[in-house]
């Protein structure tokens, strides 16, 4: 593998993880979320500013993950007030108002120029690709460890139907939090390699933009399957960059595969997928 | 002095948002779709506008072109966009719209460049003093202009046949249908006039920066988004007091604290902070 190669299995390691964190959000738990992105750049700062303060690398991470978790937790209130389109307009309110407080301060977080001189995390490219390769395996494991527990089950009945989960005493208010909790600090754990990796941001790397990517990977993944999102994401990274036409009209293709997907085929590649072993399996019952 | 001024400055802003939030606010009232391709309506408006007014130097034909135009776009979009998936959860109808504006400003950026395209001419440069302030007819234009287009459209609502079908329809559609009213019909219709009214404030924003760019939609969407959020989605009124609420907001906002947060996110944390007093938004029916 060269160089090049090596990164973009980096990018597609985070965004797999960024991805995942919102499939536990939106997928898992029905809260729609337009401003998964905000986490994304919380846990970045956090390991940017941490990282040029002189702490080692693990605390850093550590620290991004606890932070956008946290913040995850505040913002997961909204979603106690507020529901679906409601709640999905709130959260890219979200979205924009980090942005605009980032925007703004010039003197901690570099504002409009980003933050430049990150210091290394400490390993070479392969090296990089090996811890975030971990990260994908940890996240992808606690998501299918959730989906098997008695708590994805409680995601399930929240996101099918908040009322009757609560009249069934379901605990509604603590699942949501827990979803968001757990889904953005996920994306601060991206953020951080993210960070580490590219080691300069900017505010516009963590914009409306980035929020509607990871939710397409998601969508077009096939929202809630593990390797759905896991395929969708991979998809969504690498074809853009395999050819040049594709990186030209790189927005263009986004938007017409997401409005595509949506439009014929909502449950995204992991649908087109159960549908396919539906099919060959009736084949099979009928020999 | 300066109060009045700011004043005067969120009415125009108000305006504006109106008219872009007021065709949102019709679709959701109607199908529960937030409709963000809007802005894309918007930046098509603004663009064949701005072409048109070039191409014959008539900014009054323009408008109407460009309105009856995008109009007509709105309403294929509902036929081959919305119209298939509105059995399905309301997620799959955001994202695909989401989808479809994305691909429309990639569109612009493809046909029109990405720097965006200027009036030869701007029309409605002239100062005009008004109460001790010196505005541009353009700001003038736009007030009046979008205060005239609400209230035809109130009155089309509340006079004629065809707006007593309409609100029917947003009430109770399966008792409308069952009176007699196409509720495919109305829904075209509702299409047609949300589409033109956003062209209408395309236009107005292109002239207030004379300027018609790619992303110019990107902002004043998602804040249309926040507007009829704000007046309680689905609710003409209570958006229309909303935008003007809003805009004053911005304006007064940018002076006093600009320096930690800029316009769009002042514009965010006021429907942040009205959303969690008031889950229902600031206008309920219920």
């Amino acid at each position: 593998m060269g160089i090049y190669e090596l990164s973009l299995a980096i990018i597609v390691c985070i965004n797999i993880v960024l991805a995942l964190g919102l499939n536990l959000i939106t997928g898992y738990c029905g809260q729609i979320s337009l401003g998964h992105a905000a986490f994304f750049g919380i846990g970045a700062y956090t390991v940017g500013v941490l990282a040029k303060a002189g702490f080692p690398s693990a605390v850093c991470i550590f620290a991004a993950i606890l932070m956008a978790g946290f913040i995850g937790i505040i913002v997961g209130t909204a979603s106690l007030r507020v529901r679906d389109d409601f709640l999905a307009i709130t959260t890219m309110g979200v979205g924009f108002l980090f942005l605009g407080i980032i925007r703004q301060q010039e003197g901690l977080l570099g504002g409009e120029m980003g933050l430049s001189g990150i210091p290394t995390i400490g390993f070479d490219k392969p090296g990089f690709l090996v811890i975030a390769f971990i990260a994908v395996i940890l996240c992808s494991a606690l998501s299918l460890y959730i989906k098997r527990s008695w708590m994805g089950f409680a995601f399930d009945a929240v996101a099918t139907d908040e009322d009757t989960a609560k009249l069934l005493t379901v605990d509604v208010a603590a699942y949501k939090l827990t979803a968001f909790a757990l889904g953005t600090a996920m994306a601060g754990l991206a953020g951080g390699l993210y960070c580490y990796f590219t080691r300069f941001i900017m505010p516009d790397d963590f914009g409306f933009l980035t929020s509607i990517s990871v939710l397409s990977m998601v969508a077009v993944g096939g929202i809630g399957s593990v390797p759905g999102v896991i395929i969708g994401t991979a998809l969504l990274t690498l074809l853009p960059e395999m050819s040049t036409f594709l990186s030209d009209y790189k927005l263009l293709f986004y938007g017409a595969m997401l409005f595509a997907v949506m439009r014929f085929a909502p449950e995204g590649i992991a649908g087109i997928g159960t549908r396919v072993v539906q099919i060959y399996g009736r084949r099979g019952d009928a020999k | 002095m300066l109060y009045l001024e700011l004043l005067v400055q969120g009415l125009i802003y108000g305006c504006m948002y109106a008219i872009i939030a007021v065709g949102l606010t019709l679709v959701y009232g109607l199908l529960r779709i937030l409709h963000v391709a809007h802005a894309g309506l918007f930046t098509l408006g603004a663009y064949l506008g701005l072409i048109l007014t070039n191409a014959t130097g008539s900014l009054f034909l323009a408008m109407v072109l460009s309105g009856t135009t995008v109009g007509l776009v709105g309403m294929a979009i509902y036929r081959f966009c919305y119209k298939p998936i509105l059995h399905k959860p309301p997620y799959v109808a955001l994202i695909a719209s989401i989808g479809l504006f994305i691909a429309m400003e990639e569109i612009f950026r493809l046909l029109f460049g990405p720097y965006g395209l200027t009036y030869t001419k701007v029309p409605l440069q002239q100062t005009v003093h008004f109460f001790n302030m010196n505005l541009r007819a353009v700001d003038l234009v736009i007030v009046f202009g979008s205060i005239s287009m609400l209230g035809v459209l109130s009155w089309l609502a509340q006079k004629t046949r065809l707006g007593i079908a309409w609100r029917a329809t947003v009430d109770d559609p399966q008792m409308a249908e069952s009176f007699g009213v196409s509720v495919q019909k109305v829904r075209y219709l509702n299409f047609f006039i949300g589409s033109a009214l956003a062209a209408m404030a395309g236009i107005f924003v292109s002239l207030l920066s004379n300027m018609a760019e790619p992303t110019m939609g990107g902002v004043p969407s998602y804040k249309a988004l926040a507007i009829i959020v704000l007046g309680g989605l689905g609710n003409v009124g209570g958006t229309l007091i909303a935008s003007i609420i809003l805009g004053i907001v911005e304006a007064f906002g940018t002076i006093y604290v600009g320096d930690f947060l800029d316009r769009d996110a002042i514009a965010f944390a006021f429907l942040i902070i009205i959303l969690m007093l008031r889950p229902q938004g600031l206008f309920s029916r219920k």
